[in-house]
């Protein structure tokens, strides 16, 4: 099978005079997680219900697999799983009911549908109420079973609109938790949420949208990059403190680099210029220098930066 | 966690047709009537009624049941109140069947799957057209066990007709309570809307049109549906009455039986149509 993709061309949606989203062209495409980042009102549920049948486009088209959704929608959706903002279900059906219909609709062969739903639903943590009416369950429930659902079937794509919201923290983490789990395996992930640190935490891209309109695609690091300057910063973890002098001659002289700031004892902030590349390759000269790497991640605060700038523009 | 990838590879997944979906929904649809009492409630209003009609007959024999003609006695039964149970049946399983798919959010559980509007609403159409037909042959057997207790088995071909009569309706009723309840959001005012238009519009509507203005009120469906109690009458009542009162002239329009299954199919095939295609149009924002 090709590889997943997801696309929006020309994509526009009107609510009366309003535009909520205008011209959206975004391809996205590949294994992957990408985040759908933007500020509330941004236009992201908007948009990912034009990929999912709730409402119609004004104008342009919603492809999946390059196949229409709003003319072919058996043919698009077949291998989509999604959650939209928070859906109800039968308040009288239990769990295993709900995701049986939907296991059914999606043509999961009948000898594997109740081993893909006690998954699915052992996924998200939910056992003990797999065959309780869902008409009692609490919000964050109930978001928990939908995330379930969209699960059935294996889906090549995930469409979800900001999944963790509704959650508690412990919830929120967890679900954070099964989207990364599920990255991978020929599976395009496309998540909104207005949450910076958790597209930058789950995702390996971000499309960033605002006032209807999208601003940028590209991976993480080149995203920080290209809004600082074509600068970037990553976090080092430590497992034993590191020497002054190593720090200010070794490390600073590495190719690149532009500053290095100890944040604590274990812990580096190291600047540099480049992209994934030298990102890539930075790491490699800092294991080799044995100084006990135990961690390395581009740094949050900067993302936070680029972002804000970027939604700032559009105001 | 389970590595879901692993465990079950997702080529064996293959979307049923249309028609398999229409099934799955009808399904459902079902087991949510039972599971939410609303099947039962209906069940136990019907098995009333019909207890009631039994007791009232059998306790103070009122004339023209047991005392006539076993076709007297079908056509006050049934004629006085199938209707009612017909449109109980609209409200109870079609006043909501879509809207609530948009004012409870249901909809946003079911729709972005691979499977057409279309197949969602003709397969909740057939699960209330199942459970009403229950119901409907519910109060037929109260109605027969109640006539071949006083009658026999003389069972006048009439009342055969009107229950086919009385089916016909109901699926022109479904018809309507579907489309109603596509063009509301909300519930309530959609089984409103149809409790208004059944109980009162239709029959002044049907008054106006036929005692005052001298027109044939052809294009309101309880006038088509009046064949249900007609049918019974022997010799059948002629098309147009006119009753001279002093300077007033009042005239009544009675259905044929051709026009009366006529006026009723094509309420069903329109408004069926009409509520698909909102349907189909209709938004989740
Ligand atoms: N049904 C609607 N009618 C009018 N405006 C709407 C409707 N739905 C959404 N909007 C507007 O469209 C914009 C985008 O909304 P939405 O896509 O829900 O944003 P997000 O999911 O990014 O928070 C918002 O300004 C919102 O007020
Ligand atoms: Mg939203």
């Amino acid at each position: 099978m090709a590889n997943p993709s997801l696309e929006a061309v020309n994509l526009s949606k009107r609510f009366g005079e309003f535009p909520a989203v205008s011209n959206l062209n975004l391809k996205i495409e590949g294994s992957k997680c990408v985040g759908f980042l933007g500020p509330n009102g941004a236009g992201k549920t908007t948009t990912l219900k034009m990929f999912t049948d709730l409402i119609r486009s004004t104008s342009g088209q919603a492809l999946i697999n390059g196949v229409n959704v709003h003319t072919h929608k058996r043919e698009a959706l077949a291998s989509v799983g999604s959650l939209i903002e928070t859906p109800e279900i039968y308040p009288s059906l239990t769990p295993r009911e709900a995701l049986m219909m939907i296991a059914e609709i999606r043509g999961v062969p009948a000898a594997e549908r109740t081993k893909s739903i006690e998954a699915a639903i052992s996924e998200v943590r939910m056992e003990k109420w797999i065959d309780k009416r869902v008409g009692k369950f609490s919000k964050g429930m109930k978001q928990r079973i939908c995330i379930a659902s969209a699960l059935l079937s294996n889906p090549s794509i995930l469409i979800l609109d900001e999944p963790t919201t509704g959650l508690d923290p412990r919830g929120m983490s967890e679900v954070r938790g099964i989207v990364k789990s599920l990255k991978g395996k020929k599976r395009l992930i496309f998540m909104s949420s207005h949450l910076l640190s958790e597209v930058a935490e789950v995702c390996d891209e971000v499309a960033i949208i605002d006032h209807g309109k999208l601003m940028i695609y590209d991976t993480i690091p080149n995203v920080t990059a290209k809004f600082s300057g074509g600068e970037n910063l990553v976090e080092v973890g430590l497992n034993r403190p590191v020497d002054d002098a190593l720090l200010d001659g070794t490390i600073a002289g590495l190719p690149d680099v532009l500053s290095v700031k100890k944040k604590d004892g274990k812990t580096l902030s190291i600047r540099f210029s480049g992209d994934l590349a030298v990102q890539e390759r930075l790491l490699g000269d800092l294991v080799r220098l044995n100084i006990g790497v135990v961690s390395y991640k581009p740094s949050s605060s900067e993302l936070e930066d680029a972002y804000l700038k970027l939604i700032k523009a559009t105001l | 966690m389970i590595n879901m990838s692993e465990t079950y590879p997702s080529s064996g997944n293959v979307v049923p047709s249309s028609i398999a979906q229409v099934g799955i929904i009808t399904k459902y649809t079902f087991l949510d009537y039972f599971r939410s009492r609303r099947f039962l409630v209906l069940a136990i209003i019907t098995l009333l009624i019909g207890f009631l009609l039994t007791f009232a007959v059998g306790y103070y024999n009122p004339p023209g049941f047991r005392g006539g003609t076993s076709l007297n006695f079908y056509g006050n039964w049934w004629g006085s109140v199938t209707t009612f149970v017909v449109i109980l049946s609209g409200i109870f399983f079609g006043g909501d069947a879509i809207s609530g798919e948009f004012q409870n959010k249901t909809g946003y559980f079911g729709i972005p799957n691979p499977i057409n509007r279309s197949s969602i609403y003709v397969g909740k159409w057939l699960a209330a057209f199942l459970a009403s037909t229950i119901i409907l042959g519910v109060f037929t057997v109260i109605t027969l066990g109640n006539g071949i207790a006083y009658f026999g088995l003389d069972i006048p071909i009439e009342f055969w007709e009107s229950v086919l009569f009385t089916w016909l309706y109901l699926v022109s009723v479904l018809g309507f309570t579907f489309f109603f309840s596509a063009v509301f959001k909300s519930s309530s005012i959609a089984i409103l809307t149809t409790v208004i238009l059944f109980l009162f519009v239709f029959g002044i509507i049907e008054l106006v049109a036929g005692a005052l203005a001298h027109v044939e009120p052809w294009f309101i469906l309880t006038y088509g549906a009046a064949i249900i109690s007609n049918v019974f009458l022997v010799p059948y009542p002629p098309h147009i009455t006119v009753l001279e009162a002093g300077p007033l002239n009042l005239t009544t329009y009675t259905a044929t039986i051709p026009q009366g299954i006529a006026i009723m199919a094509v309420y069903f095939i329109i408004t069926f149509i009409l509520g698909l295609l909102l349907f189909q149009r209709k938004e989740f924002t």
